[in-house]
């Protein structure tokens, strides 16, 4: 009981100290910096084009990451996403590819596609959090399993090679990723549109409390009467379905998928989750800062291709230092408010 | 084909009616050992290997060839010991899953008397094997190199992408980079795309951001090229002579040249089917009375609209 009173009340809290708080803020300035940095190295960094491709490429780890918060709020954690982005966009090609002769290359085909991803990403999800919560196997060891089962799936159905959708159907769900309503690409407005209902979801109803009570003390959320493994569960199916919203916007991108589809995709789903505030061990999580978070991990990728400073070999370590000191300035104790227990 | 087959197979079974339990023994015993295929260009090779197993068996019926595929090189070390104590192998043809520690498992297999063929990764030790087969990483990036000074003037500019940070990149991109100096071609930068089609669509969105003047595209690799392809359509830039140079002779892209894409006008080979000319070579050697030892480096065939039909199949995964 405690810890609801408490997590309760540090939202409140937190409420009024948007305005204020180091913590909330620090995933924006780091943003903000990154931007100056790009503007600084090659003005054509702010150009429109460039801007819009950045917003596109975060949605695939965005997408996936708002799902993650809600797997880690609750104290879990799921590495198999990015196998299960790769799994999910070749049984989806296949499916499609296979429907052309009923159903001809029209939008009834990328429907039916569009449909089985999600249905494939929920019950991928199911299966993460039923193995976790009903055979009582650390979330880590499930999606550590499940994460090479998926990977190998690919590797299988695409016989070692690269699954091709078909032409014709490529043509009609082009568009998906391409086109742009109101000047936004669709990925970014199904980005939007994920990011608002996770904030919802999370900050705003009984379940989104819970989570949070879940990851912050197992035993007491469940004296609390709360029904802690159909919870867990919840997260790792909204994580599944994230990875389906994820998928269903790569896959016309270049319309086809391999082994090497969403390869490490899951680590930086994790990465942007923790860089935006969510602590790992869970109890607490914000959806705003994971958004953040993966805005800020693709335009390190970015600005990275906009400069020949720093040696190529290099990326990796520039990467890692700007992980790091995006968390250590909200984690640290020298900065300004109060930082909510967890 | 079928008659052939068949033919083969009345032949194997004759011989084995004729010369009873004593034949099996009598067969040539070759292994193959290499990689598991995980990425299409591996796929390809295992495609390769199959085909020219049905095919070599098919003509010499003394001929045994086992194909085995391992998923890392602790296994294939495993399943080079197997193949000299079970199958007590004649020959054998290997492609190692990495140089240093397959070198003392390859060296085992030689001292068991079996001829020795190293196929596209050397080892670590010279003098191992009898017959080297290899594709040539340096002549890949100067063939490319040469096809876009005979494309483009002085003044021009590309971009490159590179592949995944290994030798194999640098001896392509070091020869690619030699053969360009001094003809006035700028390079105006070049990254990592680690031969993935996703990183090769964001380096080249990137490059077209920064670079509003770019002339053409080396991409060294061909899921690289499909990346940089779709990047370009989609930036409106595939106009204007704008041409990109993949390379390794993804069926795909040797299809849109056979068709006469003018995006993506040639290609330069890098074959998995090297395979199968190790697998020919090596049956040479226990077959022929012509010497076979030595190192055989393919060229890296530049493919143009007139000679691609002869490296397309179709069948193939890659």
């Amino acid at each position: 009981m405690t810890m609801m009173t408490a997590s309760e009340d540090g939202e409140a809290k937190a409420a009024k100290r948007v305005a204020v708080d180091f913590k909330t803020l620090g995933p924006a300035l780091a943003l903000l910096l990154l931007c100056v940095i790009g503007y600084l190295l090659n003005p054509a960094f702010a150009s429109e084009g460039n801007l819009t491709n950045l917003l596109t490429r975060s949605a695939f780890i965005g997408i996936i990451a708002v799902g993650a918060t809600f797997v880690i709020t609750a104290g879990g954690i799921d590495l198999s996403v990015g196998s299960m982005a790769a799994a999910i966009s070749g049984v989806m090609i296949i499916v499609m590819n296979n429907a052309v002769e009923t159903l001809g290359t029209g939008v009834p085909t990328v429907l039916l596609g569009c449909g089985l991803a999600i249905l494939l990403g929920i019950g991928a999800g199911w299966i993460n959090g039923a193995l976790t919560t009903k055979g009582k196997i650390e979330a880590f060891i499930v999606t550590l399993g499940t994460m090479g089962i998926y990977r190998s799936l690919v590797t299988y159905f695409a016989d070692g090679g690269t699954l091709s959708l078909n032409f014709d159907i490529r043509g009609t769900y082009r568009p998906v990723y391409y086109d742009s309503f109101l000047g936004l690409p669709f990925p970014v407005w199904v980005f939007i549109g994920v990011a608002i209902c996770g904030w919802l979801l999370l900050n705003r109803t009984a379940f989104g409390r819970y989570c949070t009570a879940i990851g912050s003390n197992e035993a007491v959320a469940k004296y609390s009467a709360i029904n802690v493994d159909r919870v867990k569960t919840l997260t790792y199916i909204i994580q599944g379905l994230c990875v389906s919203f994820a998928t269903i916007i790569y896959v016309p991108r270049l319309g086809s998928a391999s082994a090497s589809t969403g390869v490490l995709w899951e680590l930086e789903a994790i990465a942007a989750v923790i860089i935006g505030g969510t602590v790992l061990k869970g109890g607490y999580g914000r959806i705003g800062g994971t958004i953040l978070g993966a805005l800020i991990l693709t335009t390190i990728g970015n600005i990275l291709n906009f400069t020949d400073m720093i040696s190529n070999y290099l990326n990796g370590t520039m990467q890692g230092l700007i992980i790091i000191v995006a968390v250590l300035l909200q984690r640290s104790d020298w900065k300004f408010g109060k930082t909510p227990k967890t | 084909m079928l008659w052939k087959t068949t033919l083969g197979m009345m032949a194997v079974t004759s011989m084995l009616a004729f010369a009873g339990p004593a034949a099996a023994e009598d067969k040539i015993k070759i292994g193959v050992s290499y990689p598991t295929p995980t990425h299409a260009w591996a796929a390809g090779m295992n495609w390769h290997a199959e085909q020219a197993e049905k095919r070599l068996e098919a003509l010499h019926p003394d001929v045994d060839l086992i194909l085995v595929n391992s998923s890392d090189p602790g296994a294939q070390a495993s399943a080079l010991e197997d193949l000299v104590s079970v199958h007590q192998i004649d020959a054998l043809v290997v492609l190692p899953f990495e140089s240093e520690p397959l070198t003392d498992p390859v060296l085992n297999v030689k001292k068991s008397g079996a001829w020795i063929t190293v196929v596209d990764r050397g080892l670590s030790q010279p003098g191992i094997e009898d017959l080297y087969v290899a594709g040539n990483n340096p002549e890949l990036g100067r063939v490319s190199a040469q096809y876009m000074k005979g494309r483009l003037k002085d003044g021009d500019n590309i971009v490159v992408l590179r592949g995944i940070p290994t030798v194999i990149d640098n001896e392509r991109f070091d020869a690619f980079m030699a053969e360009i100096e001094g003809s006035g071609i700028n390079v105006l930068d070049h990254k990592h795309a680690n031969w993935n089609r996703d990183d090769g669509f964001e380096v080249m969105q990137d490059f077209l951001s920064r670079f509003p003047d770019i002339d053409a595209v080396w991409a060294q690799d061909d899921d690289i090229a499909i990346g940089v392809v779709a990047a370009l359509k989609q930036a409106g830039r595939d106009g204007n002579g704008m041409f990109v140079v993949g390379g390794a002779g993804m069926k795909e892209i040797i299809k849109g040249i056979m068709d006469g894409d003018e995006l993506i006008p040639v290609n330069v080979l890098y074959p998995p089917a090297m395979i199968a000319t190790a697998m020919d070579a090596t049956v040479n050697a226990v077959k022929s009375n012509g010497p076979v030892a030595g190192r055989y480096i393919l060229g890296a065939t530049l493919i143009t609209r007139d000679n691609a039909e002869s490296y397309y199949f179709p069948d193939s995964p890659f």
